[in-house]
């Protein structure tokens, strides 16, 4: 591997494929990512894309393909390898365990333990309070299993998570399917000031509008398959809501190999 | 994200009205932030006591009753503690009693037919030995449990129902159905009775311990919510939990020590150790029993284990949400192995009592624990559909279960009736807190 092409290129999975049974989930699909930048991964419920970017995050083990962190390739395995690489992910379903408490959750498989290799509740729950204090500072009810939360702040439980352990990549699955218009400028305001420290970002939405103004690049999945991508100010929305709905590839995107053949 | 739930936000108010109106009870589970549902758990303990009591003229509340019930608890809360492990991570465990019933056979069978042989009928080494055998089988057999459940996906409940006949039959196998007695002197001792049994002065000092523990465990948290200025209890409710607790153990303690040894086993001892007896009788305390020493040592060890170890946290992380437990990297797997080797662990445990208590091992033995240790269990508020449930609850089921059962024998009611009642109060109990759960979400 050249060492010097990718140095900029924090994440690059090249030709990933994965199937259930005889369905193709995702097919030969490629996508990379750079230092600080935001990608946004777009296509309809059922293209693809939670499933392609869960093979980075380690939920699904890929059948082929290559995952190449900062140049270097990755075995990636299980959710613990990805974590191992700084990689983070927030699920759409949030992964939360309902019946323990945010700190809890918070520190799930990561726990920190006394000398004596006991779980150190008192320092987690500091920890917790400390973080949540800065994503949602009104946030109060730390002795209650997350099932007690609303909506909202569950969300930012599992934002918090992702947080907390000095992510250098970040994937954020529907970040916003859950709330309300108010907390999902908050979440809008949390990526830029994410992306500000560096953080390299996958976005995936089913709606262009949740993520057009966050992104500095699109990919369209479709059928399993990318059909393109671009940066943000080189197509309009129109054009990206054809690439979704039609697989068509506009001139000022890069088509892949689900693009309409013209 | 914002707090945008009006209701959270009005709380403190809520708060401050809630608490000028309740009563002082009220106040004082608040304050003290005791579970209320284990609270009603021991009422109905309470009640069932007293209920018995009245109807059998007095002889329930005994010191040599509640003593007897002590040691009939031992060996079901002993195997409840894990099972609330199981339950917790969305398993079952039917084969509890089999593996009771095998691993006691073969520790019969290695203390009177195998170690003799090696060591000589005398030796020191055998109770021990017997025991570290029967834990290597109880932990063999649960990591079998394990593995199948584990790592080749066959449902808990088909692999230990598989489990309730094979080791039923196994055990059978072992001797061809012979029982096995009588088992060696130092490790019949597990099993209670007099000489099973540490006495009036160092129960007192097992009744410090544990009140020192207490005194020690209520400052030590205060301490911790202090270092992190977490709102802390009020003093009076601390010093009202220490004196609850330390009472508690004190009088429990005080009651063991009440019940003497019978008269005849008094005389052979005063013989055999040169003592005079005088004319009204020498009385000498039963104290704590080996075995329920045995069930508090394994309570508190699993109690541990449970809250504060990494392997409990992710025990009911994987009962909460087993996708979670997956994605946030936890080797599911591997837990779930080793819980059904913890099992199998504490089923040898209650094995030795057991085996102990009767001086024998027999082809029966443990028959139906399976569901009595499952009944505990969920009476002690352990949810079958995962992720809630705690050790000292199930003791306390175990305990109630027991309760019911020795009373009614107090009573002369008939056996089969005796089945129609614990199986009705099981259910009732669950129905019952499923209307709890339900009204404390909110």
């Amino acid at each position: 591997m050249n060492q010097h092409v990718h140095a900029s290129k924090v994440v690059e999975m090249e030709n990933c494929s994965i199937s259930f049974g005889g369905i193709q989930a995702v097919d030969h699909a490629s996508l990379d990512l750079h230092e600080g930048e935001v990608v946004a991964l777009l296509g309809h419920n059922g293209a693809g894309k939670s499933t392609f970017i869960k093979l980075l995050s380690g939920a699904y083990k890929r059948d082929g393909g290559v995952i190449r962190i900062r140049g270097e390739e990755a075995r990636i395995a299980n959710p613990r390898d990805a974590k191992s690489y700084g990689i983070e992910t927030i699920y759409q379903t949030l992964a939360l365990a309902d019946n323990v408490d945010t700190a809890a959750n918070l520190f799930l498989g990561r726990e920190l333990r006394t000398a004596w290799g006991t779980l150190d509740d008192v320092a987690m729950e500091a920890r917790a309070r400390e973080v949540m204090g800065r994503l949602n500072p009104r946030f109060q009810r730390f002795k209650e299993p997350v099932k007690a939360l609303s909506g909202g702040q569950r969300q930012s439980v599992a934002i918090a998570r992702a947080i907390l352990f000095n992510a250098r990549i970040l994937i954020m699955d529907e970040p916003t399917a859950a709330l309300g218009p108010q907390e999902t400028a908050q979440v809008g305001e949390l990526i830029k000031q994410l992306k500000d420290d560096g953080i390299s970002i996958f976005l995936i939405s089913h709606d262009i509008e949740d993520v057009f103004d966050l992104a500095d690049r699109v990919a369209v999945m479709k059928n399993g398959q990318i059909v393109g991508t671009a940066p943000v100010h080189a197509v309009t929305r129109d054009e990206v809501l054809g690439m979704i709905i039609l697989g068509k590839c506009p001139a000022s995107a890069t088509p892949g190999p689900g693009a309409m053949d013209n | 994200m914002s707090e945008s739930n009006p209701e959270a936000r009005s709380e403190p108010t809520a708060d401050v009205a809630r608490q000028a109106d309740s009563s002082v009870v009220a106040r004082l589970i608040r304050a003290t932030e005791i579970d209320t549902r284990m609270l009603g758990m021991l009422g109905a303990l309470l009640l069932i006591w007293i209920a018995f009591h009245v109807f059998s003229d007095g002889r329930f509340l005994t010191p040599r009753n509640l003593w007897n019930l002590s040691v009939q608890t031992s060996s079901v809360a002993i195997m409840s503690t894990g099972m609330v492990l199981i339950i917790v991570t969305r398993h079952i465990d039917l084969s509890v009693g089999s593996i009771l019933g095998f691993v006691a056979m073969i520790m019969g069978v290695t203390q009177t037919a195998m170690l003799p042989n090696l060591l000589g009928a005398d030796s020191g080494l055998i109770w021990v030995l017997t025991l570290l055998v029967g834990l290597i089988i109880g932990a063999a057999i649960g990591a079998v449990h394990g593995y199948v459940i584990a790592y080749l996906s066959v449902p808990a409940f088909i692999v230990t129902l598989g489990g309730l006949l094979i080791w039923r039959g196994a055990a059978w196998w072992v001797t061809s159905g012979q029982t096995v007695a009588p088992m060696d002197p130092s490790f019949r001792l597990m099993g209670g009775g007099p000489y099973g049994s540490i006495g009036a002065f160092w129960s007192w000092i097992v009744a410090a311990i544990a009140c020192l523990a207490i005194i020690f465990l209520i400052l030590n948290g205060r301490r911790n919510r202090a270092r992190f200025n977490f709102p802390l209890r009020p003093i009076w409710a601390e010093v009202t939990l220490s004196v609850i607790g330390c009472a508690t153990v004190l009088g429990a303690v005080a009651v063991a020590n009440s019940y003497p040894w019978p008269k005849g086993i008094v005389n052979r001892y005063a013989a055999a150790n040169n003592i005079d007896v005088p004319e009204a009788g020498l009385f000498i305390s039963h104290g704590i029993a080996i075995p329920v020493l045995i069930a508090i040592c394994v309570g508190v060890v699993m109690t541990f284990i449970a809250t504060r170890t990494r392997f409990g946290r992710y025990v009911f992380a994987m009962g909460g949400n087993p996708e979670a437990a997956e994605l946030a990297g936890i080797n599911t797997r591997w837990v779930t192995m080793k819980i059904f080797i913890l099992m199998g662990m504490l089923c040898a445990i209650a094995a030795a009592i057991s085996t102990a208590r009767l001086n024998a091992s027999t082809n029966a033995q443990g028959t139906l624990d399976e569901l009595l240790v499952i009944a505990a269990a969920v009476i002690g508020g352990t949810s079958l559909s995962g992720g809630i449930g705690t050790i000292v609850g199930a003791m306390i089921g175990a305990l109630v279960m027991q309760s019911l059962q020795s009373g009614m024998v107090l009573l002369g009611v008939d056996a089969p009736f005796q089945n129609v009642v614990v199986g009705l109060v099981l259910v009732l109990a669950v129905w019952l807190d499923g209307i709890y759960r339900r009204r404390s979400v909110r």
